[in-house]
């Protein structure tokens, strides 16, 4: 079996996420996964309470209506909070970001001296490869710091 | 339905163990039931009701009531972490108010700590099919990582500092230094919680609870029955819980369940925080104390900070008596869950059967809080309030 999928080259030219299992395991947001592919952070918003939320599901957890659709979001937010493992080798920063479109968001913030960090700092998404295949929206500051 | 009065603790018992590698988890889960009953004066020929969680081998009721040999007329294994024990006391309160049991048993128990685990800095993968595990599984979340980053939210909103939220530690190590069983009993200074190692900012170690074997267990029965047992009567006359989680990307990440569960409670009771003799409060991390205290009511919104400082939560010296045993910090903490010890030791102080120097004089009223699973990725909450007849 493993020796099918090594060799198998359209399988290693497709999009990483059709193997993940976490992002298999709900078919219902394959739109994100295959925006985030081309670097597009996508919202489920409802079109009954116009409200995006996260992280996307088939219902609205605000309103309870199932009349959503995925819009772009702009990729920009502020850092809400965030904690650097120290502890950890190699140390990461792992933060709530708030997008500008409203819903927080559990991820890493990348690309940054962790002691420069400030709550309400502006960030932009930057995706990365989970290991198991999927893009995920990490942040960064948006200016260098 | 109010359940004030309908259920009474008979039966408390903490595991003296900290470290049990040559016992199984099915053995403490029995061990604890079997004190607990002996407390009450009551066997297990006597339980028809039975509460655990997901501690208890197997994720379900089913496989420890067969190992203790339960006949049962009423099982549940209602799971939401840490506070499952105080939610199931709820849930105990009412099976009994509506007559589906007489005699409810609630046992936990674990080993973390014989089996070495990492509970606060190592992440552990959730299973793919858990709806929000697609979306933070890739950020290896650890529970210091999220209660570092509420910790640092409340200082930036409230101004809460560094050195007001040691105060919650020390306070633990006064309690704890009375304690035989306690794992760490040697009391701290506010400087050596603030010169504790960093380990996930701005916690340090000595802001985050111990990593214990052992467990415990409760016993409830209707008041008829508790008045003919030998032991002092404690009521359970209000409670509370809720479940409070991702919230669709609108958490809060400084406010508690307690704000829900704790108002519920005290509803039902029909006292306020400023009635309370003795308060039990599940300290995972010490800032979840100065939250938690802010959401039940005992001072405002962000005067959590102030509230703990200068000893305000040591027994005898402060205004509320706080986990006379020594809490999460520094006494006990079973299998990462720490809401049952909490209920344990609001039922010594009722009894008057706490340590002689931190027992509470004439504690009449005593409230047991404490959170399960973890805030923001899932969290629960639930208040209970127990009244000495």
């Amino acid at each position: 079996m493993s020796n099918i999928s090594n060799t198998n080259h359209e399988q290693a030219q497709s999009p990483g996420f059709e193997q993940d299992p976490f992002a298999s395991a709900f078919p219902e947001t394959r739109e994100f996964w295959s925006a985030a592919e081309a670097g597009r952070l996508m919202l489920n918003t409802c079109e009954d309470c116009h409200r995006p939320h996260w992280y996307p599901r088939m219902v609205c957890p605000l309103c309870g209506s199932t009349r959503l659709r995925w819009q772009q979001a702009t990729g920009k937010g502020t850092l809400y909070a965030f904690s650097t493992a120290r502890r950890a080798t190699p140390a990461y920063t792992l933060a709530y970001v708030q997008l500008a479109e409203g819903p927080t968001l559990l991820t890493n913030v990348v690309e940054a001296d962790p002691d420069a960090l400030a709550i309400g700092m502006s960030v932009q998404v930057t995706f990365r490869r989970a290991e198991e295949g999927r893009m995920m929206p990490f942040f960064k500051p948006d200016s260098p710091i | 339905m109010s359940l004030s009065a309908s259920a009474c603790i008979v039966g408390a018992y903490e595991h003296p163990t900290r470290l049990a590698p040559d016992k199984s988890v099915a053995q403490l889960h029995a061990e604890c039931a079997l004190g607990a009953l002996q407390d009450a004066g009551l066997s297990l020929a006597d339980v028809d009701g039975y509460f655990c969680a997901g501690d208890a081998p197997g994720l379900s009721p089913l496989y420890m009531a067969d190992y203790m040999g339960l006949k049962l007329k009423w099982y549940d294994g209602t799971e939401s972490g840490g506070c499952s024990y105080l939610a199931h006391i709820e849930h105990a309160a009412a099976a009994i108010a509506s007559g589906h049991c007489s005699v409810a048993l609630i046992t936990l128990a674990g080993k973390p700590r014989s089996s070495g685990q990492a509970t606060g800095t190592a992440f552990r993968a959730p299973p793919v099919d858990r709806p929000e595990a697609a979306w933070e599984t890739a950020f290896k979340w650890t529970i210091g990582g999220i209660y570092g980053m509420m910790m640092q939210r409340h200082m930036y909103e409230y101004g809460t500092t560094l050195e007001q939220i040691a105060w919650v530690k020390v306070a633990a190590s006064q309690h704890a230094q009375h304690n035989p069983n306690a794992l760490l009993r040697k009391p701290v200074t506010v400087d050596e919680v603030m010169a504790s190692p960093v380990i996930s900012d701005p916690i340090r170690r000595l802001d985050c609870c111990v990593i214990t074997d052992g467990g415990g267990a409760l016993v409830l029965t209707r008041p008829e029955i508790a008045r003919t047992l030998k032991r002092p009567i404690v009521k359970v006359i209000g409670c509370g819980q809720t479940m409070n989680t991702t919230q669709g990307g609108y958490l809060d990440l400084t406010r508690t369940g307690a704000q829900i569960s704790g108002a519920a409670a005290f509803a039902e009771a029909g006292v306020t925080p400023a009635d309370i003799d003795y308060a039990s409060v599940y300290d995972n991390f010490t800032i979840m104390v100065i939250a938690q205290l802010e959401d039940l009511g005992f001072c405002a919104k962000g005067e959590g900070g102030r509230f703990v400082a200068d000893g305000n939560l040591i027994s005898g010296v402060g205004k509320l008596p706080w986990n006379t045993d020594g809490g999460g910090l520094c006494n006990n903490h079973p299998m990462n869950r720490g809401g049952i010890t909490k209920a344990i030791e609001a039922v010594r102080q009722l009894r008057g059967e706490a340590h002689p120097a931190v027992q509470v004089k004439d504690c009449r009223l005593a409230l047991a809080a404490g959170p399960g699973l973890v805030l923001g990725p899932g969290h629960a909450h639930a208040t209970v309030i127990l009244e000495r007849e």
